[in-house]
């Protein structure tokens, strides 16, 4: 969202050289969603709005809770509700709270072509410096989770930022501060680990077995991580990624293509100058024209030849 | 223009307009297009104004680049096909790449090198535009699914990290073969480049001499 100086970067879109390191020893911050304390109230979302200035436009009823229909450049967070159906043949109603999952290893900053626009804070919070944004939509191509979206009015990228400018200062972000039941918590990441580590414990006394916290190990963890009541069945909630990864083909793409092309592309001109030092250009020589000469004039007495 | 009395056509100026259009559009789409694929080539995207301007204006040089490369291939194609003389050809690529031209077999108005630039360059153009518009955001970005941009963008880049290799070989040939600039430039040869490169092709020349009444046009 913004570019602060009073947090580090740790890592920074489309750079080879180490961003500055020196105060990198923050603490890991996350955000713990407990989906079985979800009443489903939307203030996160009216929150969010509020702390960020964000008015997405009104749209139309689509016959669901969701609303609006999906996540914008202006919705950051989206309360997701899905309907199932258990073995014992009881309805849930599985609500969960979507947006940017803040990855250890973001796909987004993998993917982006343009140097600083998105950042992970020494804290691990990742942003999107909107001003460096170019617009290519690549970050949308590197998310495990279809978070990004792009703006059709000023073709920049935008996603939840964890409130970095609430972190720094010492707040808790918007949407925690709004939770009427403390289904939101804010703090550091061991905390919340160890927070959820209770919620599970407590859960699975109540019968939800398979409880458990999504924290997914694909992308090195996230800092918003979900307490869930069926963590063996994570698409059950609007389609959380069982296994998000980085896409293979964003890796290949991004990972091994890139060098051995500008080494490929490289190589080629080298080889090319060092072709004309070594072997030389190829001219036409003197007896090439009188050769040619001759045989453009005999092919002519030839025809003029009377017959 | 000094053009020798005795000089073959080889370039048409219709020839010519097009492929420097082409080349000029080639190159736009170089620049800004390496610029998103490797941070070392991201200054480039400045000579577009910045990111963004560089970001909206590349699909458009690719658009234009189709519209050029279908008027290339339509005054072009008939010269490409491969004959026999290509395999020839190309079995004496070591005797070609290091000027021992005695040991060159002869060929027509194309060899094999520039017959398979041309074949590479309808394939590569293409392929370019197809996986360009998927991941062309601003209009397509919704319309396509996320795994289809996912396979565009990596054959886009695979597709362009190939016409870029083949683009520097056709310019460094040109380079290398002097003369050849020249007939892309001023659209001319003279009899002895046609004779030492393209011997067939200057048999036919000197042979159409004969019938037809505009003797240095092209066949």
């Amino acid at each position: 969202m913004s570019d602060l100086q009073s947090q580090d970067y740790v890592r920074r879109s489309a750079t080879t050289i180490t961003p500055p390191a020196a105060r990198s020893h923050e603490d890991q911050v996350a955000k713990l969603i407990d989906v079985s304390r979800c009443i489903g109230c939307k203030a996160c979302q009216s929150a969010c709005m509020e702390w960020n200035d964000l008015r997405p436009e009104i749209g139309h009823f689509e016959g669901s809770y969701e609303n609006p229909a999906d996540l914008g450049p202006s919705v950051w967070t989206l309360m997701k509700f899905a309907e199932y159906e258990n073995e014992q043949g009881n309805l849930e109603w599985l609500i969960r709270k979507d947006g940017c999952m803040h990855c250890e290893d973001p796909g987004c900053l993998k993917a982006c072509p343009a140097p600083g626009a998105i950042v992970q804070y020494a804290n691990g919070i990742v942003d999107f410096i909107s001003d460096k944004c170019i617009g290519c939509g690549y970050c949308v191509k590197g998310c495990p989770f279809d978070v990004p979206r792009i703006s059709k009015v000023d073709h920049k990228a935008y996603k939840c930022t964890l409130c970095s400018d609430r972190v720094s200062v010492g707040l808790e972000p918007a949407c925690v501060k709004a939770c009427p039941t403390g289904a939101i918590m804010f703090g550091s990441k061991t905390d919340m680990t160890d927070w959820a580590g209770e919620r599970i414990e407590d859960l699975k006394s109540r019968g939800f077995e398979k409880a458990g916290l999504y924290d997914p190990p694909e992308v090195g963890g996230t800092h918003v991580m979900y307490v869930l009541h069926h963590a063996d069945k994570p698409s059950l909630y609007s389609g959380l990624p069982d296994k998000p990864r980085i896409s293979p083909l964003v890796q290949a793409w991004k990972g091994a293509i890139k060098p051995l092309a500008v080494f490929g592309i490289a190589a080629a001109a080298i080889f090319g100058f060092f072709h004309w030092v070594t072997v030389g250009p190829n001219e036409v020589q003197e007896e090439d024209e009188l050769e040619a000469d001759r045989l453009l004039r005999e092919m002519k007495e030839e025809e003029e030849k009377p017959s | 223009m000094t053009r020798p009395e005795r000089a073959f056509t080889r370039y048409t100026t219709a020839n010519r307009v097009n492929h420097w259009i082409n080349a000029g559009l080639f190159l736009l789409l170089v620049l800004s297009g390496l610029s998103f694929f490797h941070p070392y080539f991201f200054f480039l995207s400045n000579l577009f104004g910045s990111g963004q301007w560089a970001r909206a204006a590349h699909p458009w040089f690719g658009v234009g680049l189709l519209v050029s490369w279908v008027g290339m291939f339509v005054q072009f194609w008939r010269n490409n096909f491969f004959n026999r003389d290509d395999a020839a050809w190309s079995k004496a690529i070591v005797s070609v790449v290091k000027n021992d031209d005695e040991h060159v077999p002869p060929v027509g108005r194309n060899n094999s090198g520039q017959k398979a630039v041309f074949w590479a360059m309808t394939l590569l153009i293409p392929t370019l535009f197809v996986s360009g518009l998927l991941i062309w955001q601003v209009y397509f970005g919704e319309a396509t699914s996320i795994p289809m941009q996912r396979v565009a963008v990596l054959v886009h880049s695979l597709a362009a990290i190939a016409a870029i290799l083949v683009w520097i070989v056709h310019v460094y040939a040109a380079i290398w073969i002097r003369g050849s600039v020249r007939s892309m430039t001023q659209g001319y040869v003279t009899p002895g480049w046609a004779w030492h490169h393209h011997r067939k092709w200057f048999y036919q020349l000197a042979s159409g001499q004969r019938v037809k009444t505009e003797p240095r046009k092209n066949p």
